[in-house]
């Protein structure tokens, strides 16, 4: 009787099997290991087909501009053996046949060559069968430097632009929280190293050339806001507000200021001061013994949106710089018992990414600024604290899908998410703000 | 061999001890027996009633002394935990729930016959809402424990606070049983715990 049974699932699985076993091998008569009409729907991104690299670090360099374009999602890497081998063949013959990657849906061709520090690129319009931008990129010298990767990544963001308009978001990094440090890694998950000392600390900001962070550290008499040169890992602390609560601290686009929220014994309210820490604190919310936290700028530096718990519960609010023209943006319903907070308003300034309750399990929400339209982006496990890449599109955010925290990278455009670290809870992510290398 | 002849000496010199001991034994003396001398019984009498009457008080004071100085670690004990007893409070709120009046009323009474002692509280939260949030919330539960012991008379300066949102959680599940005991208010004795005295 086990051995009939065994006889028809092994059978049911072989027909099963049949079908797509079949159809793949039909397609491969033709295009072998080709990728075509499987993952690449033309039309919806522009096929890009990265040749070999030659010179030193090809390979990984070739590899590392591929995976860039892919975690881009505005561009469809179109791979394979047979691409790989067609690419090679043509590159020997520095002859590029553009019918072959017009019969694969290519928008275009990337051909790079290293010479020493310097990356030639060659981008070609497969349609117009032309070379469309041709430059030298500088990369910072072997692949074994320490910025090579980020070099790398910031020519793969200039090919980007030349092919969609849109400059990439590789060359860019996300610091987080977890365990008792501060943490860097970059956009496509390597390079994570810790840019802090053991403590208890939250909160973690990039200014906006990178080269400097914030965050919040609990000391003996309360929290403390600490400013972090990222190069020399020099540390000082704000000093306007000493004692009781300094948390989550933002610098303004310009760089010129630091909003965070001070709380003793009457709530917690958000306070300016300058971008060094050093002098006097001006007091921006007047929460009369409410909480308002998490500031987050406009891009033009002219408004703020942060949590507020002035109606009751928390809910995200707006205002301008000087704490004047406050207005509830997250609409809310009486009695609820469910909260939004965690602002952080979009580079190009129509949306702000928040975090909401439903059930009681926060999720990623945008609103837009002009219509207050709410658009739901998670709905697997908890998500929490979104941040903004620099191209608006991409959010990271905390995640528990997996079990625990862990860094999440999502377009909000596709709904795409890739898994950004690997080590049980990370959270409080923090994107850079410009690209190139911060 | 050698061990022999070694041992050979100390043998003759035990046996020779015992033959001495044996034969030089001493004549068994009594005491004269004398008549009973009333003064000398009760003299003896009082000397042994003072040195009984004497070691009865040691005892007794000893005994006062544990007693007194178990009351007073009991009371101290008592007080410190007291001083230490954590309140709790509902979702989201800083709000005193009655229990948690009680159990600050108790303290008010030992910091008022107590004035070196000094309070830090801290205030905590789930682990359920922002991370951010919560510190302000932990500040905001903090300050409500010290707003009821300053309206009751207690020096603002002995009463400290401080925020641990959802940091240090004591109870590290996932459910309703575990978040209510995260969301309290712990007391540290930051001056004098080495002298609190028992309310009186």
């Amino acid at each position: 009787m086990q051995q009939t049974q065994r006889l028809i699932t092994c059978a049911a699985l072989a027909a099963c099997l049949g079908v797509p076993a079949r159809a793949t091998a039909q397609q491969q008569d033709t295009t072998r290991g080709v990728r075509i009409g499987l993952t690449y729907q033309p039309g919806t991104k522009p096929g890009v087909v990265v040749f070999p690299v030659s010179g030193a670090g090809g390979d990984s360099l070739q590899a590392i501009v591929q995976r860039d374009f892919d975690y881009g999602d505005r561009i469809e890497v179109i791979d394979g053996d047979a691409v790989q081998q067609t690419a090679k063949q043509q590159a020997a013959k520095n002859a590029i046949d553009f019918t072959v990657w017009k019969s694969l849906s290519a928008a275009a061709v990337v051909q790079i060559s290293v010479m020493g520090s310097t990356a030639h690129v060659n981008v070609y319009d497969v349609a117009a069968k032309k070379v469309a931008a041709s430059h030298d990129v500088q990369v910072s010298g072997s692949p074994t430097a320490e910025n090579w990767r980020m070099s790398v990544h910031a020519m793969a963001d200039q090919i980007e632009q030349w092919i969609t308009g849109v400059h990439g978001i590789a060359a860019t990094r996300i610091l987080y929280v977890r365990g008792n440090r501060i943490y860097v890694i970059d956009s496509d998950g390597f390079g994570e190293h810790p840019v802090s000392e053991p403590g208890t600390v939250l909160a973690p900001a990039w200014s906006p050339d990178g080269r400097t962070i914030a965050f919040s550290e609990l000391v003996r008499g309360g929290w403390n806001i600490v400013i972090r040169d990222v190069a020399t890992g020099r540390e000082h602390s704000v000093t306007a507000t000493p004692g009781g609560l300094n948390i989550t601290p933002a610098f303004s686009p310009d760089g010129q200021s630091l909003c965070y929220a001070h709380g003793e014994e009457n709530g917690t309210d958000l306070y300016m001061v300058s971008a060094s820490g050093s002098g006097s604190g001006r007091r921006v919310t007047v929460g009369r013994g409410t909480d308002n936290v998490s500031p987050t700028f406009s891009p033009d530096g002219a408004r703020l949106a942060f949590t507020s718990g002035r109606a009751g519960h928390p809910e995200v609010y707006t205002s301008d710089v000087d704490g004047s023209n406050v207005a509830l943006l997250t609409p809310f319903n009486f009695g609820d018992q469910n909260y939004r907070s965690n602002p952080d308003w979009s580079p190009d300034g129509r949306l702000i990414a928040f975090q909401s309750q439903l059930d009681g399990r926060f999720q990623i929400m945008t609103i837009t600024l002009r219509d207050q339209t709410v658009k739901q982006l998670t709905s697997e496990g908890i998500n929490e604290d979104p941040t903004w890449a620099p191209d608006g599109r991409h959010l990271a955010f905390t995640s528990s899908r997996t079990g625990v925290k862990e860094i999440f990278v999502l377009d909000a455009e596709s709904g795409r998410a890739r898994q950004l670290t690997h080590d049980a809870g990370a959270r409080l992510a923090a994107w850079s703000h410009s690209t190139g290398a911060p | 061999m050698t061990g022999k002849t070694r041992l050979l000496p100390f043998l003759l010199l035990a046996v020779s001890a015992a033959a001495v001991a044996c034969s030089h034994k001493p004549p068994a003396t009594t005491p004269t027996p004398t008549g009973p001398n009333q003064d000398s019984i009760n003299a003896e009498n009082a000397r042994r009633d003072s040195i009984a009457r004497a070691e009865a008080a040691r005892r007794d004071s000893i005994a006062r002394a544990q007693a007194d100085a178990d009351k007073m670690r009991n009371g101290r004990d008592a007080a410190t935990k007291a001083l230490t007893q954590v309140i709790y409070f509902d979702f989201d709120s800083d709000a005193l729930k009655d229990d948690a009046r009680s159990t600050l009323d108790a303290k008010i009474g030992i910091l008022n016959s107590n004035p070196g002692v000094k309070l830090r509280v801290g205030g905590n939260t789930d682990e359920r809402g922002s991370d951010e949030y919560n510190l302000a919330l932990g500040q905001r539960r903090a300050a409500a424990a010290k707003r009821y012991l300053t309206d009751h008379g207690i020096a603002g300066d002995r009463i400290d606070i401080i925020s641990y949102g959802e940091e240090r959680p004591v109870a590290t599940g996932h459910d309703e049983s575990s978040w209510s005991q995260n969301r309290r208010d712990e007391f540290e004795i930051t001056a004098g715990a080495d002298q609190i005295k028992g309310a009186p």
